[in-house]
């Protein structure tokens, strides 16, 4: 085994052998999730992590992460809601409200609400209008309009910082969680009177009784500090569930502003509270990596009378769990060990397939690293920065399986920080860029949903055109793919299909029929310009941009269908490739798995053994064509091989990024999920029985 | 008084297992009923005493319920077949209903009126089934009961694996990996399986207990792992749900819901009761230190006490607030016993090991324990294998007055650990107290020890024998210093012959000789100078027990040896006087007697022959006592020496002899039969029968009947006023027969009681007639002595006919005195 930051060259002869360059020096760590918030007309989920970065993940399609908005260090999101329908928008600390620009992929604007650093943001049941709360303390009400967002008014401000919101489904009380107390406001009352609050009986002149709910400090008889209410839930019953900092879920009757129920959890702040639609369950995580499941269960089978009760508890995290969601299948939870975890709920689900399976998603669903084949460099794209390696080399041969010394280490030889400020302005904002094969061209994906085409000159650059969207779509393309002879460049957006473009000619070639589900990854294949496309449902296609159709081999597999267990796989691919040699192979892979197609060999069915293992030597070479088929994989966290020896005893790790750098040499970029436990805060600490 | 044809039978003699099933409270918790072996014992809450023992049934009871319909009565299921009726504040049985299956469990219902579930194995030995019984109205004593009906297959035999919850609509029963829950309206059942030992996390979700809540649709279910889990939502199989608790590391036991089900209450191996309120897993109390396992939990009706039964046969009764207020031990069988039967010479209590380290005494007469002694005094770790220090050997000497103990721990080959306690008795806190402790008596294990019990011996002797080769003598010798007077015991005398081990030792019964066997050798020691007397040597094989006879026997020796051969030397002759082939297992000598008992062991079972050691032909052998292996025996002295006239029983009249088999219960032999035994308990009325000859008696029935029954033979005589036959007076029946909690006040019953004893001058078939049916029914329950609302049931269906409807529990036989009254003729008062 390699150390993290260290790279191993693994020999592996043989029929084709590869000389593996096992890349760990990609230091990745993502960021901590900070919020989640579902929507449920779209299927969709906004996740915003610690450093501002907000992913868009479609629940339809597999869980694929298809819209991206990077962060920046001075925008750290504490609140993330949806409004009005598909509009998404998210608060922090820096004060402002920000709008995010579904369609484009950017910033929409961004409003200062003046009222400090914003905790939390309630969108109302109708999506109409948007309630902050400050550091200030005070409870801020926007319209939202068509274009924008405006301010409305002040509610009550209160002593402390204003942590949680909920609307009551009805859209007529708010419940507000502060420090050591909740309180619930009437949003329709025209006086919103100061001193009409302050005591817990007092009623203003209105009738709209604003209640202040004291929350108990004690935590198991210790007086803790301070009780912050992380959370508060508002249901149609009006009930009030409140999640706090000394591990109690409390149930409140906001009529009456008196404790219903108390259930202490954990011995740790209890950080996020989702409610189902339905009102039936709920979801709270906890600062020790647990999530508990409430539901509201009957009493006896033949009363009215329901309860809510804890049901299940969910350890899938090791830290806080900062952010929960309760979509109508899954709880969604996310925390500071950066992993999503999307927990179907079996009773919900009504067919067996992947939706029912737990998923955990840890790494994006795009690529991070970039690959010089020639010169043998690697750039690693992080959150802020850039960092440009270079491979090390070797001059040692061993046997299968041996990890060969290195003769010269892997160089860091750049960080790049700074942005380079002159350009023009169309090419501020790039969404993707490429560059074509012989490195004359650059292409960039602009936010607008346009496509610029640059030449490269020695020192500076011209542009040469740009391929304007389509009309009345301004979606933006974020994956390209250029022949390498320069002529085709394939362009995808989120939703629409592939457009194919002509760079001789300067105009849209043809489109790929449009696919259901987002594409993951795109390729076209020297010499034929067959363009692979894989989907989020683990679908592959092939078309030929020259023919404008599919191809033979893709029609066969569409007919045949794929195997079971390969569309079962839960990470997307991310990256395609082809063997220089051979024109039959194509080499994907995803997280935990690097696959070779061969086209000439049978397809699968779902009889044979999908991740079958390299058929001993001795076994003639009948039986091994009969095993033999098209999808030679390689699982990442099993030592399996490839059918043909190519790559054999070796298991890796996450694999992030693999590409052929020449015939006989690979490089796998992997990062290993201990390593970044390690980076990360230490977690609550527990006390476990029998040590 | 002793019949000669009454045969010796073997019985179970107390000490049964009162941790067989979960104890049962009375509706008041006045009372704890518990199966002990063959019988039902009813304890006082308060007082810890057992107020009456329920005898009837003729196998292993194995389940009691309270009667749902009326609290006052019990009924108990037992492997012989039956379920009785019990009236357990009298202790008088009611009814025996025949089922003619073995029972292995017994469930009651409030709402399923007249039957009861129980659990009956099909043909094939491991398979279960719940079934309901319905239990036939019938005045008549003993009852077939044959309508079942099944409810549940394939289920564990234990009871904690059923539970019925709320008010009786489903049934839930766990077995391995699944729930199964059968709702009777529905008449469906769902199931539910946890994911099985395929990997290794879930190895241990076994179910092991089940509960229902009593108010709510949840199940608690206890499982191999400590977990317990409470299910909800479980009448869709879809939308079930659970969560779990888990404070337990080892198996849950048994679980119990509090009256209210605002708690539960679980236990297992930790011997701690947690209490989780509210069902959630931050808010628990405990209740530590229990001493055992908790093996069963049961919660009173009234909801006031709980009690748990442990391992060690010991039921702690609880209070709400979680303070044990009482405890309830039996013979404690939680651990090998190593040191035999012994009988204290004190308190005649039987002394063997009871609980880890500690010695305990157990009375025989009350089938109670005493008291333990901790010999070991040290804190006993409870993990499974942990090499633990055992109690080996102990021993009473000079009338109770010393006890001598032997505790060892070998965890290797060669390093042993061994300890000799002394302990004293102390009068004044009449108990023993430590008084020398002596490390390594000896460089190996102890193989026996005995003190010189000899009347004339002034000075206390102790020898050991041990495998090292030495036999040592202990004497007692003055340790006093200047701040205090004491005594200690200190080695006098090592023996030894030839590096042989030295196996067993024994005195004379005078104390002037010690018998040493050294493997195949017996050698004979003078008490005075320690001097070898003589040796004895049959090469027979290493000699296992070694006595001297006593009385006028006491010039013989006795030795057993493991070949099989039974030895009696002449000591006067220093010769073989006999030997027979007979394979001892235990040899006891009767203190009181010449009489020896040994048990042998052949591949059917265990014999028993008794002899003296003067004629080698037994004096009584009973053949088979035991299928297992009979492993301890002892003979203790009676208090009243019974006087068998018959020569094989007469080894029996100042001593009774008690063994312990392998599987250690407890038997001993009895003379009387088993009818006799099991008197069947209808002594009712039996106050009636012995009441005094005072006025109130004249009122009652026998004697006026019989004065009567001659006067009608004299014919009328005029200076008597005739008496009413008061016997079929329903009304003083009715006054002198229904508990008096349940009789309405003495105003109401003033009236017809004075007027059933006014004379009217019907017409004798007047009288006759109507009374016939109401005298059937009096016997009736002059048989029984039941609950009154129970007659009136049986009436009820007896007397469908009559179409009247019973108001209250009297109003039947109200309605009859208002008949009587009706049909009485006052004329005569009108002659006055």
């Amino acid at each position: 085994m390699l150390a993290a930051g260290e790279e191993g060259i693994v020999d592996s002869p043989g029929m084709g052998e590869f000389k593996v360059h096992r890349v760990r020096f990609f230091n990745y760590v993502p960021s901590g999730i900070r919020c989640v918030a579902y929507n449920d007309q779209s299927n969709r989920l906004a996740v915003s992590r610690t450093d501002g970065t907000v992913e868009i993940y479609n629940l339809s399609a597999n869980y694929f992460q298809e819209k991206f908005f990077s962060g920046h260090e001075s925008r750290a999101t504490e609140a993330l809601c949806w409004a009005k329908g598909q509009r998404l928008f998210s608060a922090g600390l820096n004060g402002e409200i920000i709008e995010y620009d579904l369609q484009a992929l950017n910033i929409k604007y961004a409003m200062d609400a003046f009222g400090g650093p914003i905790w939390s943001m309630a969108a109302s049941p109708s999506g109409s209008q948007l309630l902050v709360g400050c550091e200030d303390g005070s409870v801020k009400l926007f319209q939202v309009t068509p274009e924008k967002i405006q301010f409305e008014r002040n509610f009550d401000r209160q002593k402390s910082r204003i942590l949680s919101l909920s609307w009551h489904p009805s859209g007529t009380h708010v419940a507000a969680g502060s420090i050591d107390y909740i309180s619930v406001f009437d949003v329709k009352s025209e006086n919103w009177l100061m001193d009409s609050f302050g005591d817990e009986t007092d009623f203003n002149l209105l009738g709209s009784a604003i209640h202040k709910m004291l929350v108990d400090r004690q935590y198991m008889g210790v007086s803790k500090r301070k009780c912050i209410i992380w959370g508060v839930a508002f249901l149609s019953d009006g009930t009030v569930i409140s999640v706090d900092s000394a591990g109690k879920v409390q149930f409140w009757d906001s009529a009456t502003g008196t404790l219903v129920k108390n259930h202490l959890i954990a011995n740790a702040d209890v950080q996020s509270i989702a409610v189902s639609d339905q009102e039936d369950s709920f979801v709270v995580g906890t600062a020790e990596g647990t999530v508990f499941h409430f539901q509201l269960v009957s009493v006896t089978s033949n009363s009215s009378e329901k309860q809510w009760v804890r049901t299940k508890p969910f350890q899938h995290h090791t830290h806080d769990v900062r952010a929960v969601a309760h979509s109508p299948t899954a709880l969604i939870s996310g925390g500071t060990d950066t992993h999503l975890v999307i927990r179907p709920l079996m009773e919900k689900v009504e067919v067996k397939n992947y939706d029912a399976a737990l998923r955990k998603i840890t790494f994006p669903h795009r690529r991070l690293v970039s690959c010089a084949k020639k010169r043998q460099l690697l750039l690693f794209q992080f959150a802020h920065h850039l960092e440009l390696w270079r491979l090390g080399s070797t001059v040692a041969t061993g046997k299968n399986g041996d990890t060969l010394p290195l003769s010269k280490d892997a160089d860091h030889l750049l960080h790049l920080k700074a942005k380079v400020s002159k350009m023009p302005a169309f090419l501020r904002s790039a969404l993707q860029i490429l560059f074509s094969e012989d490195s004359t061209k650059l292409f960039v994906a602009s936010n607008q949903g346009s496509l610029h085409v640059i030449r490269l000159l020695e020192g500076s650059f011209k542009h040469l055109h740009t391929f304007q969207p389509q009309s009345g779509t301004v979606e933006s393309m974020c994956l390209l793919a250029v022949s390498p002879d320069g002529n085709w460049l394939a362009a995808s957006g989120t939703s629409a299909g592939v457009h194919v473009y002509s760079v001789k000619h300067l105009k849209l070639h043809c489109t790929v029929p449009a696919y259901n589900f987002p594409v993951t990854a795109l390729a076209i294949a020297p010499n034929t310009n067959n363009l692979v496309i894989a989907h989020s449902d683990q679908q592959v296609f092939e078309y030929s941009i020259p023919d404008k159709q599919y191809t033979e081999w893709s029609r066969t597999i569409q007919k045949q269908g794929f195997h079971h267990l390969w569309l079962q796989r839960d990470t997307p691919i991310t990256h395609i490739s082809f063997h220089p040699k051979r024109p039959m192979h194509i080499l994907l892979h995803d997280a935990y798995m690097f696959c070779i197609i061969d086209k000439s060999l049978p397809l699968p069915n779902d009889k044979t053994l999908l991740y079958n293992p390299l058929p001993p030597t001795n076994e003639s070479d009948v039986i091994r064509r009969r095993t033999a088929h098209a999808f030679k994989i390689s699982k990442i966290y099993k030592p399996w091989n490839l059918t043909s020896g190519r790559i054999s005893t070796i298991s890796l790790q996450p694999l992030l990024f693999m590409e052929l750098l020449d015939e006989r040499t690979l490089v796998a970029v992997e990062r290993p999920l201990d390593d970044i436990i390690a980076q990360l805060p230490p977690p609550i600490k527990k006390k476990k029985f029998g040590t | 008084m002793v019949e000669e044809e009454k045969n010796l039978r073997v019985v179970r003699c107390g000490g049964s297992e009162l941790n067989f099933r979960r104890a049962v409270f009375s509706a008041d918790s006045k009372y704890i009923f518990c199966v002990s072996g063959d019988f039902i014992k009813v304890y006082s809450t308060a007082t810890e005493e057992c107020v009456h023992i329920l005898q009837g049934h003729r196998q292993l009871v194995t389940g009691i319920q309270l009667n749902p319909n009326n609290h006052l009565q019990l009924y108990s299921c037992s492997f012989d077949g039956t379920i009785k009726l019990w009236d357990y504040i009298d202790g008088i049985l009611i009814k025996t209903f025949i089922v003619g299956r073995k029972l292995h469990a017994l469930f009651t219902l409030a709402c399923a009126e007249d039957s009861v579930f129980v659990i009956i194995n099909k043909e094939k030995p491991d398979i279960f089934q719940l079934v309901s019984l319905k239990l036939p109205r019938s005045s008549s004593q003993e009852i077939e009961a044959k309508e079942l009906s099944f409810v549940l297959d394939y289920i564990n035999q234990s009871p904690k694996c059923i539970a019925f919850g709320n008010e009786g609509q489903y049934v839930a029963a766990v077995r391995d990996f699944y729930l199964s829950v059968y709702f009777f309206k529905k008449k469906t059942t769902s199931r539910f399986t946890l994911s099985s030992s395929r990997n290794k996390k879930h190895a241990k979700n076994n179910f092991t207990c089940v509960a229902c809540h009593p108010k709510e649709d949840c199940i608690a279910t206890g499982h191999k792992d400590g977990k317990i889990r409470l299910w909800r939502n479980f009448d869709d199989e879809k939308k079930y749900t659970y969560t779990c608790l888990h404070w337990h590391h080892d198996l849950v036991m048994d679980l119990a819901f509090s009256v209210t089900g605002s708690s539960l209450l679980s236990g297992g191996r930790e011997s701690v009761l947690v209490e989780w309120r509210e069902a959630t897993e931050k808010n628990k109390e405990f209740l530590p230190r229990l001493g055992a396992a908790i093996v069963h939990i049961s919660v009173s009706p009234a909801g006031d006490l709980f009690c748990t039964s442990h391992s060690d046969n010991k039921i702690i009764i609880i209070h709400r607030n979680l303070e044990a207020s009482a405890v309830i031990q039996g013979l404690v069988k939680d651990s090998n016993i190593f040191t035999g039967l012994m009988i204290d010479p004190r308190t005649k209590a039987l002394v063997l090991n009871g609980k880890p380290g500690h010695l305990q005494f157990y009375s025989l007469q009350s089938d109670k324990q005493l008291y333990n002694l901790d010999i070991i005094q040290q804190e006993y770790i409870n993990d499974y294998g942990l090499i633990q220090i055992e109690l080996t050997k102990a021993a009473f000497g000079c009338y109770g007055s010393w006890l001598a103990t032997v505790e060892q721990r070998q965890e290797k080959e060669t390093e042993l650990e061994l300890q000799m306690k002394l302990w004293m008795y102390n009068k004044k806190t009449q108990g023993f107290v430590l008084n020398t402790k002596i490390n390594m008596p000896h460089e190996d294990h102890i193989t026996d020890l005995c003190f010189c019990n000899a009347e004339k011996s002034e000075n206390p002797t102790l020898v050991t024998a041990s495998r090292d080769g030495h036999f040592k003598v202990w004497i007692l010798t003055d340790d006093s210093d200047i701040y205090r007077k004491a005594v200690g015991w200190t080695c006098d005398f090592v023996g030894s012959y030839h590096k042989y081990q030295a196996t067993n030792c024994c005195f004379s019964e005078d104390g002037s000789l010690l018998a040493v066997s050294f493997e195949e050798i017996v050698t004979i020691w003078d008490s005075e100078t320690w001097e070898l007397k003589c040796t004895f040597c049959q090469r027979a094989g290493k000699i296992r027990h070694l006595c001297f006879g006593r009385l006028t026997c006491s010039k013989y020796l006795l030795g057993a040896t493991e070949n099989g051969i039974l030895c009696c030397w002449n000591l006067l002759s220093c010769a073989l006087e006999w030997s027979a082939k007979l394979s001892v297992r235990v040899m006891e000598p009767d203190p009181n007697s010449e009489n020896v008992a040994a048990v042998s062991q052949s591949p059917v079972g265990s014999d028993l022959f008794v002899f003296k050691p003067s004629e080698p032909r037994p004096l009584y052998i009973q053949k088979n006592i035991s299928r297992e292996e009979v492993q301890w025996g002892v003979f203790v002295p009676r208090d009243v020496p019974e006087s068998f006239t018959s020569e094989a029983y007469q080894w029996l009249n100042r001593s009774q002899f008690y063994f312990l088999t392998k599987s250690q219960s407890l038997l001993t032999f009895s003379t009387t039969s088993p009818e006799e035994k099991l008197t069947p308990t209808s002594k009712q009325l039996l106050a009636e029968e012995s009441l005094p000859t005072t006025p109130f008696y004249f009122i009652l029935g026998k004697h006026r009947q019989q004065q009567q029954d001659e006067k009608l033979n004299k014919a009328l005589e005029n200076e008597l006023v005739q008496l009413p036959l008061t016997e079929n007076i329903p009304a003083i029946s009715e006054l002198l027969q229904t508990p008096a909690h349940v009789l309405p006040s003495a105003s109401f019953l003033c009236s017809m009681f004075v007027n059933s004893l006014l004379l009217s001058t019907k017409t004798e078939s007047a009288e006759e007639v109507p009374d016939d049916a109401d005298m059937e029914e009096e016997k009736e329950s002059d048989d029984s002595d039941e609950e009154n609302n129970f007659t009136e049931e049986v009436q009820d269906t007896n007397t469908t006919d009559l179409g009247e409807d019973i108001i209250h529990q009297l109003s039947k036989s109200e309605e009859k005195e208002l008949r009587k009254l009706r049909k009485v003729d006052y004329s005569w008062i009108a002659a006055l």
